[in-house]
């Protein structure tokens, strides 16, 4: 045991060994496929439904006499998608060292994602249909909602975020916290994506 | 191996710009007819996925660093590495140490779903026989089940165990693999 340790330190110095897995997989790569796994799920079962009362039981989309509000959602689709380009100049900005830019960057998406919120809980309150009236008014709430609720998470991400930029926790050394939630942001705008072209488009 | 978008934020910025493409493919598609844009995301997804797939992994041509291993002034360290059921090879005289390795080989099914006892119980077995067969008077011998891959059990194994050499007593293949991977000789008994 001795010789061991001795052996250990000859190779390591005075520092503990690099972490080792006995995995060919790293741990946060595993995490995000685990992530992204539990996501297609999570959406894949919302989406089956939608498939399922759409093309299985040929229910029309949208039911007469309901009309989705194509337009507002394409504006606040616009949103959505401009809000990750801010994301990512927010990131850019601090990898060069721009405090301001990583400020503003992280407050325009901010601001730009409460509004799309604001906008999609309006729509709610004026679409003039509501989960009793069948199964497309029961679909289209529950897969919009659930993105609906992927964007507070991300908003709540984001507000953080904002906050230790402007308290100076970020640099150009030390911001994983934008990386990781530029990802989510990212991720949450790729799935609203699909969501408006399936529900709205398609 | 597809090229993970999830892997950073720049990377999910550029997945982003190709989902917006496709989009924008899509509703043009469906403006047309619902089918057209059925179609046309299909294509879409396909083709996604192709890009994925084709895309270089970051990172994954690049050569691995070679395990450094080492043990104090004075001692003869040998780890052994064996399959289930191995006869046991020939360690130089002058090994004060010897580590016998020997991995769990379970076929992919076994590994997915966990039935790997009996493939351990072969391995703590034959580890056992081989520990048995390599001891002598003034010489410490330890027996352990490695992981599923011969490669990774002899890593895992050399974090813990400087080691002079590595005895592989098994095909030549393996031998080569263990090589790739480690920066003390290797050699096949």
């Amino acid at each position: 045991m001795v010789a061991h340790a001795e052996a250990h330190l000859d190779h390591h110095g005075d520092h503990p060994p690099e972490p080792h897995y006995s995995s060919r997989i790293s741990p946060s790569i595993l995490g995000m496929y685990l992530f992204i796994g539990s996501e297609i799920m999570l959406f894949g079962s919302f989406f089956t439904a939608y498939f399922f009362v759409r093309v299985v039981n040929g229910v029309a989309w949208p039911t007469p006499p309901f009309h989705l509000p194509v337009y507002v959602a394409f504006i606040n689709t616009c949103i959505l998608v401009t809000s990750s380009f801010t994301m990512h100049w927010a990131l850019q900005s601090v990898k060069r060292g721009n405090v301001w830019g990583l400020r503003a960057g992280l407050l325009l998406t901010f601001l730009m994602g409460l509004t799309f919120l604001i906008t999609q809980v309006t729509e709610y309150l004026r679409i003039g249909f509501n989960t009793s009236d069948g199964a497309f008014p029961t679909i289209f709430f529950c897969l919009t909602g659930l993105h609906g609720c992927h964007v507070f998470v991300g908003l709540t991400i984001l507000l953080f975020m904002t906050i230790r930029a402007f308290r100076g926790h970020f640099s150009p050394e030390h911001h994983h916290g934008v990386e990781i939630g530029g990802i989510y942001w990212h991720f949450v705008d790729v799935m609203w994506i699909l969501v408006y072209l399936t529900v709205y488009i398609i | 191996m597809a090229r993970n978008p999830f892997r950073s934020e720049n990377e999910m910025f550029r997945f982003l710009g190709v989902i917006i493409v496709g989009a924008v493919l899509v509703a043009v598609g469906a403006w047309i007819n619902v089918w057209v844009g059925v179609a046309v995301a299909i294509v879409a997804v396909a083709g996604v996925v192709w890009w994925l797939m084709q895309e270089p992994v970051p990172g994954a041509a690049d050569p691995g660093t070679r395990l450094e291993s080492a043990t104090p002034a004075g001692m003869h360290r040998v780890l052994v590495v064996a399959p289930p059921g191995a006869a046991a090879p020939s360690v130089p005289d002058a090994a004060t140490e010897v580590v016998v390795i020997v991995p769990a080989l379970a076929s992919t099914t076994e590994a997915l779903t966990g039935a790997v006892d009996d493939r351990r119980a072969d391995a703590e077995q034959t580890a056992l026989s081989l520990t048995r067969a390599l001891s002598r008077d003034g010489r410490s011998v330890r027996g352990e089940v490695g992981a599923d891959d011969p490669v990774l059990a002899v890593e895992d194994a050399l974090r813990t165990f400087g080691a002079d050499e590595v005895v592989v007593a098994g095909d030549d293949e393996t031998a080569d693999k263990i090589r790739e991977r480690v920066a003390i000789p290797v050699r096949r008994a």
